[in-house]
């Protein structure tokens, strides 16, 4: 039990250690592919070469980071393939569809059409060379689509019937998958990627003015990059909010976790800022917050749009609770009841098992019957105690708050610079401290990225599947001292790529720094 | 018969040449392709099997062993 304990433990690391690597890379492709189509549209319609150079320079960049990043994500099918193969077998064609899609469709798309977008200059004609950078977007973009409602499945397991006889969910809905969750999850993620790129496209114009090199193609980027992000920032904010109502529904332990709220009430404050005290439990008397600052009705407005609404702790959703009339949720299902269904459901598999077995067709449906009716907690079943389904709160927490203060803090970032760039052009050509804070912001947007990740992925633990699969069950048997072996491995590799891809960025905006970039990207 | 073989032309030519030009895009190419052998070849081969696929022949025996799993863990 230790072992597998360590296992799984090692597993999570390993898994979040590759996603996190894999996610630098991501969000830039699909924002800054954006943003050279942009140019490159603007350079089409008005034959200006300082367009053309703008472009090129964007698009230079673009392929160091499509190329550092492509690949980084099949480690994580790996890993579903060797950590995960109880997970990978109970997902069965739901999960595999998407990816298989994705894999076929948008990645030739991405591939084919990349390669006229760097080769295909002065050997193709000008509009096709701009469907084929319209086209690469278009391909990530897709990309993200299959891998998110994907993702969204596990968060929200819909369009399916779990077959005993297959041991695996099995697709009866392929339209479902697109839920509200899958929906809000894929357009916050993409919108997310515009506004990281619109930072990183401001922060490296902000060295070209430090250097008071190529001013005029640094402030056209600023332009260009600053009206994509400020737009994707504030549609990932509409998103978000989106995403909080969906979590309210489906995941509301999750909302309780993100907001550290162990005792629900109607017209709940939402905090702002705060630490949550780590001696507090779902049943003791401690208080939630070691402080905290509290936006009233924040949290009511956040959940249901609506400054009344009651929104469930964590205490409540453990042990039940009705709604009165005027409430949207009526008798929930305990966790000690979901565990005993659970247990129920597990018999009933085990039943299942031993009649078909025996070639006993009337046990055999009659224990899928039992499986059915309990099937909804099937994952509670691994449950001693109900305090193993409760994410980690503290984590959580401050994920979601660094999450929301970066988000609002590049806000303020981007109307800055686009104020800076059309009123106060010398404000940037001259203000030191100014051009500083737009390069030094940059690694935070990444952060921001992250954190949004850890609240998504570290709020739903203990599952793999909601409700269905808890990670100890999904883990496969293997010896822990490999999987710490591979992590480390993956550790290095990671960081070598990285290193190599900072170093190549930085070498040719160095280089672009110190020459004309009009006469370096001239036809 | 013609058209389509100017056209399998121009796209090699895209293709040829455009590798033949590049400038960093060599050293994006040695990474990608080390990247792709030490994905590939070194991790996946000796630290990445799947499991199910190298351990058992048949779905049902896939199947079985998940049942067994999830079962008695």
């Amino acid at each position: 039990m230790d072992d597998l304990m360590t296992v799984v433990e090692w597993s999570r690391w390993q898994f979040a250690l590759t996603a996190i690597y894999h996610w630098l890379f991501v969000p830039l492709t699909l924002g800054l592919s954006l943003i050279v189509a942009v140019m490159e549209s603007i350079y089409v319609k008005t034959k200006s070469e300082k367009w053309l150079a703008t472009t090129k320079f964007w698009m230079t960049l673009f392929g160091i980071n499509f190329a550092i990043g492509i690949a980084t994500g099949i480690i994580l099918e790996f890993e579903f393939g060797t950590n995960w193969s109880n997970y990978s077998w109970f997902v069965g064609d739901i999960f595999g569809a998407p990816l298989a899609i994705e894999g076929l469709v948008a990645f030739f798309i991405e591939a084919t059409f990349v390669a006229v977008m760097f080769f295909g200059w002065g050997k193709v004609s000008e509009r096709f060379h701009l469907v084929s950078t319209w086209m690469t977007w278009f391909g990530a973009s897709v990309s993200a689509l299959w891998i998110l409602v994907a993702n969204a499945w596990m968060q929200y397991p819909v369009g399916m019937e779990f077959d005993p006889g297959q041991m695996r969910n099995v697709m009866n809905n392929f339209w479902e998958l697109f839920s509200g969750i899958a929906v809000n999850k894929y357009l916050h993620t993409l919108f997310s990627g515009w506004a990281l790129a619109g930072v990183f496209v401001i922060g490296v114009s902000a060295w070209f003015m430090y250097k008071k090199r190529n001013i005029s193609f640094a402030e056209r980027s600023i332009k260009a990059g600053g009206w994509i992000g400020l737009i994707g920032l504030l549609l990932t904010m509409w998103t978000g909010d989106g995403s909080a109502v969906e979590v309210t529904k489906h995941q509301p332990m999750k909302l309780a976790a993100m907001e550290g709220l162990y005792h629900g009430h109607e017209s709940a404050g939402l905090v702002a800022a705060g630490i949550v005290n780590p001696n507090k439990t779902w049943n003791n008397a401690e208080d939630e917050y070691l402080f905290d600052i509290t936006v009233p009705y924040g949290l009511s407005i956040l959940a249901k749009h609506d400054l009344h609404a009651y929104v469930p702790g964590i205490a409540d959703i453990i042990q039940g609770y009705t709604l009165d009339e005027n409430g949207d949720t009526v008798n929930t299902v305990s966790y000690a009841e979901r565990i005993r269904q659970g247990k129920l459901a597990h018999e009933a598999l085990r039943a299942y098992d031993i009649a078909r077995a025996n070639k006993d067709e009337a046990g055999m449906m009659a224990a899928e019957q039992d499986l059915r009716q309990y099937y909804p907690y099937f994952g509670y079943g691994y449950f001693d105690t109900v305090e193993e389904a409760i994410p980690p709160v503290g984590l959580t927490f401050t994920s979601f708050r660094i999450m929301v203060f970066l988000g609002t803090y590049f806000l303020l970032y981007y109307v800055v610079a686009l104020f800076c760039v059309y009123s106060h052009k010398d404000w940037l050509q001259n203000k030191k401290w100014l051009q500083w804070i737009a390069m030094i912001s940059m690694p935070f947007m990444w952060v921001c990225s992250e954190a949004g990740w850890a609240v998504a992925e570290v709020g739903r633990q203990p599952w793999t599947v909601q409700d269905l699969l808890p990670t100890k069950a999904a883990i496969s048997e293997i010896q822990s001292g490999s999987v710490i072996l591979t992590f480390w491995l993956f550790a290095l590799i990671f960081t070598v790529l990285l290193v190599a891809e900072i170093s190549i960025m930085i070498k040719q905006i160095q280089k672009r720094s110190l020459t004309d970039l009009e006469i370096d990207y001239a036809h | 018969m013609i058209a389509v073989k100017n056209l399998s032309r121009r796209i090699w030519d895209l293709y040829y040449e455009g590798f033949r030009n590049m400038t960093v895009g060599k050293t994006l190419w040695v990474i990608i392709l080390v990247k792709v052998f030490i994905f590939f070849v070194v991790m996946k081969l000796l630290f990445f099997p799947n499991l199910l696929k190298r351990d058992f022949s048949t779905d049902e025996e896939r199947a079985d062993h998940v049942r067994n799993e999830l079962i008695n863990r």
